[in-house]
């Protein structure tokens, strides 16, 4: 790799292993294909790369639309500081959605075809639209502080092109920008849950419901600042910069917000539907719900609607740390756990697909510390932040 | 019209000869199997064994039965994977069958997870896989054909006819037989209706036949899918409107100060 810097610290080096046995898993699984590297059969035929990379994947990048759309829109400028750090988490998250699919397809190399055949029915078809479109836009919205860094950049090649005027371009397409952005993100996260609606009668009942796109919007919505909180407060952790806590409260409470329009959807749609009672009833699925709800959000919106837990560092990691794990629980339940597997068969992760897994979320921690290094990332870069680029 | 097939259970007497004849005309390869204790052999539907009869042994209405069913894809009316695929893989065509093409298919298996019947299989031992399921020898079909295994059996428990039709003949079968069958063509209803109908001695669920509602498993998906368009429409107006409405408040200059919180609300 190329990071042979004067000194590497001990975590880099372990990322790199897990990146490494990633990339070997990968092309072993190109090798010798799906059956001989997954536990995948015609009975689970998603699995961990689905549940996980894809489903987890994007609604845990959902802090770039948010925090783009707190910034840009609502305009609000106090949280301009994590602003740049959502867009590349996001970016990130993105493009290894898509490397996971590429790994996860039966026959990747004929990826494009979906270009070329639309079956604009088909709720994966717009999720695929929508998460190749998004993640160039997201591209665009992170393209500034590549251009800021590139501007200073002592390299005579480098230094001939002139950085200000594609970041000036960008600058005066930013607000679009961001509003596809949103546009696209409420379109594909709420698809995703679209995707689950062709299950009623594979999908448990207290999780099937007509409106869980919308659940699933506004789940990725909660997650997205818990998300930003999450992995800010770790990179301030490896970086040094601190944020100020103003930023974590807001967010926090932000959160809490949204959480309790969520668990009040969930509990109306499950009294709308008359199934309220399986809560109690269907086990053993009723203790997955109460998982994912206690953690993902009952827990959280009492705490975060403490002024105790908003003025402490350590409690508003930990309670955005709930909101990230009841989510990843929420998106395993509905395309794993409580999805019916067909008769006489059983699923559990093969290592492969774990080691892909890892690998893929390891390359994304690699870039966020390469980025850390080489790029404008720090929230001292305010000024020189996306709708005020070109300060140099 | 589209054709259909009517099953049997009551004249099926297990020879499997539908399963050779399929093997057979698809060209498909036998699978290495163990003895389970049942002559029920091989014990899934593969990506290379589009068709296998499913052995059942009930205890209803205080008598032992050993119940036949032949399994394959049911060729919805509303096909879940024609609807899951992204690319428009699977086709319900006019005459019956759902079509599957090579040629559009990416590997994304949506349409294994979508099937309410568990149907579409993989070829997993394949490092260039495609998804396999019966054809409903369309290709026979055009040709003036029955399909290779109602031609092949020989009890006439596999029945090849128009949809209508074999609907009525399956009630009358019913009618003129009460004590033999359960009152319930499988298939008729269905997830919308399929073009594999089926008649049993015993409830259908005690033969592992899901038990699946009667309207199609499309319905939520084309409603949801039918949202897009005034969604699109509508964020994209809201956001430029809200973005509209904030800057004029906060004046041109934008210059906000930092603790300039609660005025928008909450953002969504």
């Amino acid at each position: 790799m190329k990071i042979n810097k004067r000194s590497i610290p001990v975590g880099t080096l372990i990322l790199t292993t897990v990146v490494l046995i990633g990339l070997i898993t990968m092309i072993l699984r190109y090798i010798n294909g799906l059956g001989a590297t997954t536990n995948l059969s015609d009975g689970r035929a998603w699995g961990l790369w689905i549940s996980f990379d894809l489903y987890c994947g994007v609604a845990l990048a959902a802090g770039g639309f948010t925090l783009a759309g707190i910034v840009y829109i609502f305009r609000r400028e106090k949280y301009h500081a994590v602003a740049r750090p959502a867009i590349l988490t996001a970016f990130l998250g993105y493009t290894l959605v898509i490397l996971a699919l590429l790994v996860d397809l039966g026959q990747p190399w004929y990826i494009w075809r979906f270009l070329f055949n639309w079956n604009i029915h088909s709720p994966m078809f717009e999720v695929s639209l929508c998460v190749m479109t998004y993640t160039i836009v997201l591209a665009l919205e992170f393209s500034p502080v590549v251009f800021e860094a590139l501007s200073k950049s002592d390299l005579p090649i480098i230094k001939r092109f002139k950085w200000q005027i594609p970041m000036r371009i960008i600058r005066a397409i930013q607000i679009p920008l961001v509003i596809a952005g949103i546009v696209l993100s409420t379109l594909h996260q709420s698809s995703l849950g679209s995707m689950l609606l062709m299950m009623p009668e594979t999908l448990h009942t207290l999780w099937y419901t007509p409106i869980l796109p919308i659940l699933f919007l506004n789940s990725a919505i909660a997650v997205g600042p818990a998300m930003v909180m999450f992995e800010s407060t770790l990179s301030s952790r490896v970086f040094g910069h601190r944020l100020s806590l103003d930023i974590f409260s807001g967010l926090g409470k932000m959160t809490a917000y949204i959480l309790s329009v969520y668990l009040l959807l969930k509990i109306v749609d499950l009294l709308a539907r008359g199934d309220l009672t399986l809560i109690f009833t269907a086990y053993p699925e009723n203790l997955l719900w109460w998982g994912e709800m206690v953690i993902g959000a009952i827990l959280p919106i009492v705490l975060f609607s403490m002024p105790s837990v908003r003025q402490s560092r350590t409690w508003l990691f930990w309670t955005a740390t709930l909101v990230v794990v009841g989510l990843i629980f929420n998106r395993f339940n509905v395309s794993m756990l409580a999805l019916g597997i067909r008769p006489d068969f059983t699923y559990f992760p093969y290592w492969m697909e774990f080691a892909v897994s890892a690998g893929l979320v390891a390359d994304a921690m690699l870039v966020i510390w390469l980025a850390n290094r080489l790029l404008p990332m720090g929230p001292g870069n305010k000024e020189g932040a996306i709708t005020e680029a070109g300060s140099n | 019209m589209s054709k259909a097939v009517l099953c049997d259970a009551n004249k099926c007497i297990g020879c499997r000869a539908c399963q050779v004849a399929c093997k057979q005309w698809n060209e498909m390869p036998g699978e290495t199997t163990t003895n389970t204790g049942s002559y029920e052999n091989p014990p899934k539907t593969t990506a290379y064994t589009l068709t296998k009869v499913h052995f059942s042994e009930a205890d209803y209405d205080g008598k032992f039965h050993w119940v036949f069913t032949k399994i394959q894809c049911m060729h919805c009316e509303h096909p879940a994977c024609a609807a899951a695929c992204l690319v428009g893989a699977f086709q319900k065509t006019e005459e019956g069958p759902v079509l599957y093409d090579d040629h559009k298919c990416i590997g994304c298996r949506y349409c294994m997870v979508a099937c309410p019947f568990g149907i579409p299989a993989y070829q997993w031992d394949d490092p260039t896989p495609w998804v396999r399921k019966c054809t409903f020898c369309a290709d026979r079909q055009t040709g003036g054909l029955k399909p290779a295994c109602v031609t092949a059996c020989p009890s006439g428990a596999l029945k090849f006819s128009e949809r209508d039709a074999l609907i009525a003949e399956a009630h009358q079968r019913i009618a003129a037989e009460p004590s033999k069958y359960v009152n319930h063509v499988y298939g008729e209803e269905e997830v919308g209706g399929t073009s594999w109908l089926y008649l049993s001695p015993v409830p259908f669920d005690m033969l592992g036949m899901p038990v699946v509602g009667s309207e199609a498993v499309t319905v939520n998906v084309e409603r949801a899918m039918g949202a897009v368009p005034p969604v699109l429409v509508g964020v994209a107006a809201l956001m430029s409107g809200i973005y509209w409405l904030v800057k004029r408040r906060q004046g041109s200059g934008g210059a906000v100060t930092p603790d300039d919180k609660e005025r928008v609300g909450v953002p969504k």
